[in-house]
């Protein structure tokens, strides 16, 4: 299992010729930093928006589920853009659909957040509302990163992340200053994802190797900004900032929850068992 | 007792708003339908979600329901009935001048 855990990215890697950043001899192994980069700006919006797409039918008007499968439309065409160019930077001919369907869990970098199943409504929007708050920001730094296909997806991309922030602050607001019931769920909810916020904003090799490609990413600026956003909505709602304890982390070198494999079955299936076919 | 829009409290559903779009800027508003939201900010997120999502309007209103004002379909004949016997109300009654050009 461990070999064929090391193929995927590090069979493309070979193939591409370049040196992997980081594994030791235990550890992952992870491939090119530019593909590592873009993979995890996809991955995190391929799961989100998998684990929104489950809302839909089940919303709980029907506005409210029509406005959840738009957000997961959106973040899924997020993630068919960021695979595209991952699969370009990796060279070795995969495309979106590829990465999507073809990859295995270890082999996916998303941000354990993301996969975390969805709960009740007072989680998806919690989660939401802190992923939102991180997306926008991050695009905002992207807009200006000198790779033209990635500030072209910053530039559809922060105009989808600011009405899905505008959308899920409403809902934290009106949750939280709601009934002793919807306080109660959605505090609870925020003192679930908190401990997995840390990962959204932990940097590494690859990051490190990216600024010294290409461009570097100010995370402690994006942190200030988004303690502010979250802060006052949190203020409105009468919720209470859960202390900073130990981070959980993992996903973004493979390490992920039980949950992602569940996911990855049943978002994989159709084209697993039908590869090649076009619809 | 009510709320924001007027709705009466204790009905299972949120209040209902009426939605209407604009097409194009400097184009009239246009009526697309209505959505059910606790307020106005609501309202407007929901009608951009089910009115606004494949690109049809540039600017949206929300409405009350409970602030328009309708007619009823027992209003038919006396409100419009009378609009339509009397040819002398519409300018084609009328015979031009020779010259004048006809719309």
């Amino acid at each position: 299992m461990a070999e064929s855990e090391e193929l995927g990215i590090a069979a493309g890697e070979a193939q591409a010729g370049v040196r992997a950043v980081a594994g030791t001899s235990r550890g992952p192994v992870l491939g090119p930093p530019m593909v590592e980069y873009l993979l995890r700006l996809g991955d995190d919006r391929l799961i989100l928006g998998h684990r929104l797409s489950e809302w839909c039918g089940h919303g709980p008007i029907l506005e409210e589920d029509i406005a959840l499968s738009n957000m997961a439309l959106d973040l899924i065409g997020q993630a068919a853009s960021l695979l595209r160019l991952a699969g370009e930077a990796e060279g070795t001919g995969r495309d979106e659909d590829a990465l999507a369907y073809w990859r295995d869990g270890v082999q996916f970098r998303n941000a354990l957040l993301m996969e975390l199943p969805n709960g009740d409504f007072g989680f998806t929007i919690v989660r939401q509302f802190l992923v939102s708050a991180h997306s926008v920001f991050l695009w905002e730094a992207l807009l200006a990163a000198p790779h033209a296909g990635l500030a072209g997806v910053a530039a559809k991309a922060i105009k989808e992340a600011k009405y899905h922030l505008r959308h899920t602050s409403e809902w934290v607001v009106r949750l939280g200053d709601g009934t002793p019931e919807s306080h109660g769920r959605v505090q609870r909810a925020l003192d679930d994802c908190w401990r997995y916020t840390g990962e959204l904003f932990a940097q590494d090799e690859i990051d490190t190797a990216v600024a010294a490609l290409s461009f570097t990413v100010d995370m402690a600026a994006i942190r200030s900004r988004w303690d502010q956003v979250v802060d006052d909505v949190l203020q409105r709602a009468t919720l209470t900032r859960p202390a900073d304890a130990a981070m959980r982390r993992g996903g973004r070198v493979g390490r992920h929850t039980e949950h992602l494999g569940h996911l990855l079955s049943v978002m994989q299936i159709v084209a697993r068992s039908h590869p090649g076919a076009t619809w | 007792m009510s709320d924001a829009s007027g709705a009466p409290v204790g009905d299972s559903h949120w209040p209902l708003w009426e939605v209407f779009t604009q097409e194009n800027q400097g184009q009239p508003f246009e009526h697309a339908g209505s959505v059910h939201a606790t307020d106005a900010e609501h309202a407007l997120q929901n009608a951009r979600d089910v009115y606004a999502r494949r690109g049809e309007a540039v600017n949206l209103w929300v409405v009350p329901s409970t602030a328009i004002t309708a007619s009823a379909p027992s209003d038919a004949g006396p409100f419009f009935d009378p609009g339509n016997d009397k040819a002398y109300r519409h300018p084609q009654f009328y015979i031009a001048p020779r010259g004048i050009r006809i719309f």
